[in-house]
């Protein structure tokens, strides 16, 4: 049994995917980004009472921030449905569809009568003011080395727009993203250790590709993490992009809920939750401060801010208490701080002196408050009424400690640690579209069994059938560029599948290696390159010059430029080229006769390497040796 | 009551004993979920809806699932609002549409159904304002109006001022708030603004319109120094301010947008700065405030908006006649026109007794039908040009002018006469907007 098995790991997944449909989910405009604006949008959001005659807490939460909303509206990617002026359009089918084919391909249960939901989000990342969303299907499962993992929901939903700057008091948006449909797969919690969660992931997102209808690149697929441990409780932590990092997300959360389980057994020993209640006040202490060394205290006293102080019975030790790499129990209450007053953080006692406060102010604070030998303590510097606020958070926080963790929702940073982002919603952010009928998924049936993905066996087999390797066809399988390979073939007979795999794997990495940026290639170059080698405009042998010319660093030639350089040449040219080195080099013809064809060789294949095949200059050297040597 | 369940799915929720609200499970040998019993909206009648755990609603056909009954569920409370009696400087009166909305189950469609205390709750940073006192007069979608309600909401204006409000709101639906604004325009003399409101975005959602539109009309109607008929709604896609247009000279311009309401021919009366909380007044040839409030809303309905296109036969006119209508605007092609053939079908009208007014399916600029001879030929027949006033307002003043007497001469002169700013006798470069090209 692993450590974490030990622990009582569950993890449960939600892997939202860019389905590459060619419209978005409730409009006509197009599913790609656009930064070309055509002006801004500015909004307040509020939240609404759902049909069950309750209000969402994540959505107060979101409100009471009363944040400025700004939308930076694109001219290609956006109309009136994006801006929230028009009702949404039918909903997508192609998405629908695609949602039930994952469904049959799970082996879950297609729900019969599909309805559009209201997700509340008045963060402003949908100017509705709620997210778009369906569940298609129920049920199912995906095999795994460690066990079958169950499928619980795949929806078909919206994504979100595309967050540009955040403020304090406004938040900048574009539109260009929102409503591009995304497939979300949510697992059961019946993944038991961090890295299997990283293959499920792995074996999801292999599915999806199967499709040859999701879109690829950054951004175009999010995985979410439902975290617990024996004791512990179902954390939510969004926004993670990079597969690689699931494993570790997983063991810091893990960690993180054993860590404050720790903290919550310490605690009961020193002191009771009551009687922490009792005994934990606040005090107004700007007085001290007024002539600190901090600067941060200096620059709020000039505004007019206060400095209060928290005394936290039962804490002293435990606020600087590592929960995770970097990250203390302090770190914890900071960030409920930032999310739910709009403070900068705190100072507390584990860590003080320090920051410009010096020891002198740390006892005076002690003795103010009436610090006992078990007790921690907090300040607080800002606006006063902020501070007030904080405190009350804070407060709310270090009771909470008692009963061990917090229901949270999580935000992934890009160390593996995760930060505390809002309340987890309830079910009361749901309510239904109404500007929207309902779908009967039996009419859809049919044209989702169509495009159902094959399983990965099945795939690999076909890839080797059309002549890969075994190597590169597992290669094909596991790449994001599965759909572009799939496109490139079937488009273009005359080349062979291993040369589009080759270019698509192999030599795109090759071009990396060498200093070319890769991200100036883009699908289109690579397919105007695959066309020509199609035609026989040019050799398969060009390819990685041609790429690797074209994507140099502050080269601006366009790549049909660079491949008419390459262009083949005729075979009386090649003659005539042949015939020129033979007269350069007639000596050492003479002298070695036969022998001097690799010289000639390599002479002539210096001036048309990439332009013509090694196997034609090679027949042609021997035809002229034979000629001139008759 | 299992609402909206039909067939199949009836049956069987019944045979069970299930009621909306309860806790039902599902399962085959793929799926089992439980859930909470909705009622249904749905096309086939097998299906039960459920809302799941996680707060989707799914619907399951019991020819493929099983359904049991897990518990009684809590009962989806209705919250009545009651109506607030204490009198407020600022009176609401609701009459439906969507700035007072909600979900309703049996189409999925959303109704008018909020009492106008609940939506005071919804926007709480109204009683920062003023003082309000609300009554639900009536609930009815705006595309239901009829001129007898136009008849009670004047009514109703008139005991809120003479309860001593200071101005009054009144909550109705969009689609056709500029005629009920027109109609209480020409019927009410008055002592302090009268301000309609809507919203574009219905108040079940997080984005609506309502709460900033709401606002703004409370401020105006407590500070606007007039004594007219306004539509104050958004001016801008952006919730940055309200317009306040002329209730004469404002018209529905976008089926969607916030800023749909536009004035036409005309500029608007003031600006509403909902987070500065201060009005801004654009204009200083306003109707002032009069000593007290006057009502005089009769209307008779027997008027015909007759929109002509090329192909219209004149013998609409006698069905019209032999109908019993009493009176035609015509929303004519350019500046005032109609097919030639018209000419005689009018005349026979006007010499029966029936008021013909000419008005332009242009809705920009004024008819003249002087230019061309079939305007001139009109006019002869009988035809009398309304100038720049909108199509429905035109129709409104007539039910109203009609309403007052039966004397075509005397009706002829109400409708010629510029009662509250119908008529924009000035028309500058900068009322016609133009629209962006490149």
């Amino acid at each position: 049994m692993s450590e974490y098995e030990k622990m009582g790991l569950k993890v449960g997944l939600e892997i939202h995917q860019q389905i590459n449909t060619s419209h978005k989910l409730f409009c006509e405009c197009p599913t790609t980004l656009d930064e070309e604006s055509q002006g801004k949008l500015e909004r307040y959001l509020r939240p609404v009472v759902s049909e069950l005659g309750q209000v969402d807490v994540a959505a107060f939460f979101e409100w009471e921030k009363g944040k400025k909303i700004v939308y930076e509206v694109p001219r290609k990617s956006s109309c009136l449905v994006e801006c929230d002026e028009e009702p949404p359009h039918p909903m997508n089918l192609d998405a629908i569809k695609l949602g039930l084919a994952m469904t049959l391909a799970f082996n879950g249960e297609p729900v019969d009568e599909i309805f559009v939901m209201r997700k509340t989000v008045i963060d402003g990342s949908n100017t509705s003011g709620f997210q778009r969303t369906a569940i298609v299907g129920l049920g199912g499962y995906i095999k795994d080395a460690e066990g079958l993992v169950t499928i619980q929901t795949i929806a078909i939903e919206e994504d979100a727009a595309r967050k540009l700057e955040d403020t304090p008091d406004s938040v900048k948006y574009n539109l260009d993203r929102l409503g591009i449909p995304l497939i979300e797969i949510s697992t059961g919690p019946d993944i038991k250790t961090p890295e299997q969660a990283k293959r499920v992931a792995l074996l999801i997102g292999q599915m999806l590709r199967l499709t040859g209808r999701v879109k690829r690149g950054l951004g175009t697929i999010r995985q979410d993490l439902n975290v617990s441990i024996a004791g512990g409780v179902k954390t939510e932590i969004k926004g993670v992009q990079e597969l690689d990092m699931i494993p570790k997300i997983i063991e810091n959360e893990a960690n993180r809920q054993r860590e404050l389980l720790k903290i919550r057994d310490e605690l009961r020993t020193r002191i009771t939750r009551d009687d922490f209640e009792r005994k934990v006040k606040e005090k107004d202490l700007t007085g001290l401060f007024t002539s600190s060394r901090s600067r941060l205290i200096q620059s709020e006293l000039k505004k007019g801010g206060k400095v209060l102080g928290l005394l936290a019975p039962g804490f002293k030790g435990i606020l600087g208490r590592q929960v995770m790499p970097g990250r203390r129990f302090g770190t914890e209450v900071s960030d409920y701080v930032k999310a739910l007053a709009g403070l900068g953080g705190i100072f507390h006692s584990d860590e003080l002196p320090n920051y410009g406060i010096v020891e002198e102010e740390v006892q005076r604070v002690a003795k103010e408050l009436g610090t006992g030998e078990l007790d921690g303590f907090i300040l607080v510097v800002g606006p006063e009424e902020k501070v007030r606020k904080a405190l009350q958070v804070i407060r709310d926080r270090l009771s909470q400690a008692f009963e061990g963790v917090p229901k949270e929702t999580r935000a992934a940073n890009e160390d593996g640690t995760s930060k505390f982002m809002r309340p987890q919603p309830g079910s009361a952010r749901m309510y239904p579209e109404t500007d929207i009928p309902s779908i009967l998924s039996r009419e859809l049936l049919e044209d989702a069994k169509k495009i159902m993905p094959s399983t990965p066996e099945q795939k690999l087999k076909e890839l080797m059938k059309m002549g890969l390797n075994e190597e590169l066809a597992k290669q094909v399988l596991n790449s994001p560029r599965l759909d572009q390979f799939e496109y490139l073939t079937r488009k273009y007979t005359n080349v062979s599948p291993t040369i589009v795999a080759t270019t698509l794997e192999n030599t795109l990495k090759y071009v990396k290696s060498q200093g070319g940026n890769i991200d100036k290639i883009t699908d289109e170059d690579i397919e105007t390159v695959i066309a020509s080698v199609n035609q026989g405009k040019i050799t398969k042998d060009s390819i990685p010059q041609i790429l690797l010319e074209y994507s140099t660093p502050n080269s601006n030639t366009k790549i049909e430029a660079v491949i008419s350089k390459y262009s083949g040449i005729s075979e009386e040219e090649l003659i005539n080229l042949i015939r020129e080195v033979v007269a350069q080099n007639r000596e050492e013809v003479k002298s070695k006769g036969d022998k001097a064809f690799s010289l000639l060789m390599g002479k002539v294949m210096e001036r048309v390497r990439g332009r013509v095949e090694g196997k034609k200059v090679a027949e042609l050297i021997r035809k002229v040796m034979k000629d001139e040597t008759g | 009551m299992l609402e909206g369940y039909r067939g199949k799915a009836l049956e069987l929720l019944s045979s069970l004993g299930a009621d909306i609200g309860d806790v039902l499970q599902v399962y085959n040998d793929k799926v089992n979920v439980k859930g909470i019993l909705m009622p249904s909206y749905s096309r086939d009648d097998s299906v039960v809806v459920l809302k799941l755990d996680n707060g989707y609603n799914a619907g399951f056909s019991v020819n493929k699932v099983k359904v049991t009954l897990l518990g009684r569920g809590n009962k989806v409370v209705e919250r009545k609002g009651h109506e607030v009696s204490r009198p407020g400087k600022v009176k609401i009166i609701s009459t439906g549409g969507t700035i007072v909305s909600k979900v309703e189950y049996e189409t999925g469609a959303v109704r008018p159904a909020l009492s106008t205390e609940e939506i005071i709750r919804f926007v709480p940073e109204i009683e920062e304002i003023t003082s309000i006192s609300a009554e639900v007069l009536f609930s009815i979608l705006s595309e239901n109006m009829k001129p007898e309600f136009w008849v009670k909401i004047a009514e109703a204006v008139k005991r809120a001022f003479d309860e001593g409000s200071e101005g009054v709101v009144v909550a109705h639906g969009t689609d056709t708030m500029s005629y009920t604004a027109a109609a209480l325009a020409f019927s009410l003399r008055l002592p302090g603004p009268v301000v309609l409101v809507g919203s574009q975005r219905s108040s079940d959602r997080p984005s609506s319109d309502s709460g900033i539109n709401l606002v703004s009309s409370i401020l105006l109607a407590k500070e606007a120094p007039f004594g007219e008929v306004v539509v104050n709604m958004h001016g801008e896609s952006s919730d940055t301010y309200t317009l306040a247009h002329r209730g004469v000279k404002v018209r529905k311009m976008h089926t969607s947008r916030r800023d749909a309401f536009q004035s036409i021919n005309d500029h608007p009366l003031a600006k509403v700065l909902w987070k500065e909380k201060t009005v801004k007044v654009l204009r200083d040839d306003y109707i002032k405030k009069s000593d007290g409030v006057e009502v005089n809303a009769k209307f008779d309905s027997r008027v015909f908006l007759l929109k002509f296109y090329p192909g219209l036969k004149p013998d609409i006119v006698e069905i019209l006649l032999s109908a019993g209508y009493r009176g035609i605007i015509i929303e004519g092609t350019g500046l005032g026109h109609t097919s030639s053939d018209f000419q005689e079908a009018f005349r026979k009208a006007v010499k029966d007794g029936i008021f013909v007014g000419m008005t332009s399916q242009c809705l920009f600029g004024r008819v003249n039908m002087n230019v061309y001879q079939t305007g001139r030929m009109l006019q002869q027949s009988g035809v009398v040009p309304l100038e720049d006033m909108l199509p429905e307002v035109a129709l409104v003043k007539l039910m109203w002018a009609l309403g007052q007497t039966s004397d075509l001469n005397e009706v002829k002169r109400i409708m010629l006469t510029n009662m509250v700013g119908e008529y924009n006798p000035r028309h500058s470069l900068d009322h016609f907007p133009r629209w962006k090209h490149e």
